[in-house]
């Protein structure tokens, strides 16, 4: 190219050229595209609907049901056969509440123990202790019926011999939780960056030192979230309840070495929606109710203490 | 250790082009590393490294990525005994005394021998009970009040800090939070202060004022730091060490080696060994 001018016409040529490919470049994606992301972000809604209508029709229908039988009785009132008008779920209640709080003298320290002990102590790279890890993965995958199976063989006869008490209702379900405690203890403690471990051990802290006050105290609101998840998975479990005793119509408050019997939430409310009576239809339907308040409440209060207090790095 | 630099006689040299050169007189030594290998899971990081740190001296290493810089740093206070796989090879004198000697407690060695690390890495709390961590684990909890705030000026931080200790040190810009880590490790009075690569991420004017600290705590202090900044180096340091990579024949293992030990001045100027000359004027990095 000698001169400018002579080549001018040429130039315009490559410019419109690159000019029309670019134009085609940003041009609508081809029709086939556009629809297949449609479908596919149906598809997802739809995963979401089905997942939220279950909850939706449960709780609709269980307010529907059992709006009439809602009032102070539900909680103050012992279970009657003769008068449902009058029934309740106040020994049902308090077995429940007795219940969950074993399950969290139990699991508080040995769940954060073991995750303290595989996070802080254990070596990785040794087999036995690979071997532990996945055991735990898998201990949370257990029926809970297992458990059931296991409480009644080793705690309430077998080696523990404890009969059909409260308290050794409690320890199964602290054995059917413990591996989600543990799972997410360990979770808490991960998150704590190894930095903070170092520059407490540099300052000559020893590791039980570095634990104490510095890992712990950091992840505490994870471990808090993950107790008060897996306790109120305790508070509604009902098959393990059944096979170490919980007996279905208790109308005495439970003490928790009670030889009696005891009751709890889930299992009262079964009791009553086995029978065929409207009334008690009612009962158990605003006994869900007020489970489900509960869990909520519960499940809530845990995403709030995570949010609020969780450290971040 | 007298070696006459300008001979040029290694003592010991595996490998001709290794030839170690030794430090100049040190009048008062703090370390002593004889022969020195760390391996990682049976892999050597550093080999053969053989040099004396003196006492209230601040002592630079500098070299190329994964020289082994860090690794040589954490052998002197015995962070490496928290990686399982790590082994420390050869014989590392603490004012004479071994320091992996089987009488040794790592805990102990750490309260004589604090660590800055690379990252400023304060704890999530308050930066009066960041200061007074270490004193309290170590049970000295008489005039705590005083101690903090002896550190906090020895990390000259007390003047940007005195009107909000109770405030979260995660509130501290990078430069003032490192400072606190300086300041929470003087705190617990050590011997030695190691520096891991301190001001890498800090910016300019920070990393002045952590240099400017660094002159004045090695009136009280033994400083060993490692540093990326060859200018820093040249700044702070009383005498640089450079190592370098080597690699074996088949160029599968990488390991640090001494490469050159002198007074920072001569290894910047005139350096003995060619390797030394390239990489502190810029011709390799």
């Amino acid at each position: 190219m000698e001169a400018g001018r002579a080549t001018a016409p040429r130039n315009r040529l490559a410019v419109a050229g690159a000019r029309s490919t670019t134009e085609a470049m940003l041009r609508n994606q081809p029709r086939g595209d556009v629809i297949r992301n449609a479908v596919f972000a149906g598809l997802l809604l739809l995963a979401v609907a089905i997942a939220l209508a279950g909850l939706l029709a449960l709780v609709i229908q269980a307010f529907a049901k059992g709006s009439s039988a809602l009032s102070l009785n539900l909680i103050t009132n012992p279970p009657s056969t003769a008068f449902p008008e009058k029934a309740g779920y106040r020994p049902a209640i308090i077995g429940s509440l007795q219940l969950i709080a074993g399950v969290m003298l139990f699991v508080v320290p040995v769940g954060i123990g073991a995750a303290l002990y595989l996070e802080e102590y254990a070596d990785s790279s040794r087999w036995w202790n690979r071997l532990i890890e996945v055991n735990i993965q898998n201990l949370a995958a257990v029926p809970s019926i297992i458990y059931g199976i296991l409480g009644l063989a080793f705690i309430v006869r077998g080696p523990l011999d404890l009969g059909f008490i409260l308290a050794a209702g409690s320890l199964t379900l602290a054995l059917l939780v413990l591996p989600m405690v543990i799972i997410a203890s360990r979770e808490a403690l991960r998150a704590v960056p190894d930095s903070i471990r170092q520059g407490s051990l540099a300052l000559g802290a020893t590791q039980w030192q570095t634990i104490r006050t510095q890992v712990l105290p950091a992840s505490i609101p994870g471990i808090a979230t993950g107790v008060i998840l897996a306790v109120s998975r305790a508070l509604g479990e009902t098959a393990p309840l059944l096979l170490v005793g919980a007996t279905v119509f208790v109308t005495f408050d439970p003490t928790p070495f009670g030889t009696d019997g005891y009751s709890a939430m889930p299992v009262q409310i079964f009791n009553y929606a086995l029978r065929p009576q409207e009334e008690f239809q009612a009962l158990a339907a605003a006994g869900i109710l007020v489970m489900l308040v509960v869990l909520l409440a519960m499940n809530s209060f845990a995403i709030w203490l995570r949010n609020r207090y969780e450290q971040r790095w | 250790m007298v070696v006459v630099l300008k001979e040029q006689t290694p003592k010991i040299s595996v490998r001709p082009e290794f030839q170690q050169a030794a430090a100049p007189q040190i009048k008062e030594k703090v370390f002593e590393l004889n022969g020195i290998e760390v391996l990682y899971g049976g892999v050597s990081a550093v080999k053969d490294i053989s040099m004396e740190i003196g006492h209230k001296e601040v002592t630079a290493l500098i070299g190329p990525s994964g020289c082994g810089k860090s690794t040589l740093l954490r052998c002197l206070n015995r962070m490496n005994d928290l990686i399982p796989t790590a082994e420390v090879q050869g014989e590392l004198l603490y004012h004479g005394e071994d320091l992996y000697g089987p009488n040794v407690d790592p805990v102990q060695v750490r309260k004589l021998i604090g660590m800055v690390f690379q990252k400023p890495n304060p704890f999530p709390k308050s930066i009066y009970d960041n200061v007074a961590f270490g004193p309290r684990v170590l049970g000295r909890k008489d005039g705590l009040d005083e101690t903090v705030e002896k550190a906090l000026r020895g990390a000259a931080l007390w003047d940007e800090v005195k009107d909000r200790l109770k405030d979260n040190a995660f509130g501290l810009s990078g430069g003032q939070q490192q400072r606190l880590c300086i300041a929470r490790c003087i705190a617990v009075e050590p011997d030695v202060i190691l520096m891991d690569e301190p001001c890498s991420a800090l910016d300019p004017i920070s990393t002045g004022k952590i240099e400017d600290l660094m002159i004045e705590l090695k009136e009280q202090y033994s400083i060993v730091i490692v540093t990326h900044n060859m200018q820093q180096a040249a700044r702070v340091s009383d005498r640089t060490a450079f190592l370098m990579v080597e690699l074996d024949a088949e160029e599968h293992n990488r390991w640090g080696r001494l490469v050159e030990y002198d007074a920072t001045e001569k290894v910047f100027t005139n350096p003995s060994d060619k390797r030394t000359e390239d990489y502190v004027s810029g011709k390799v990095g």
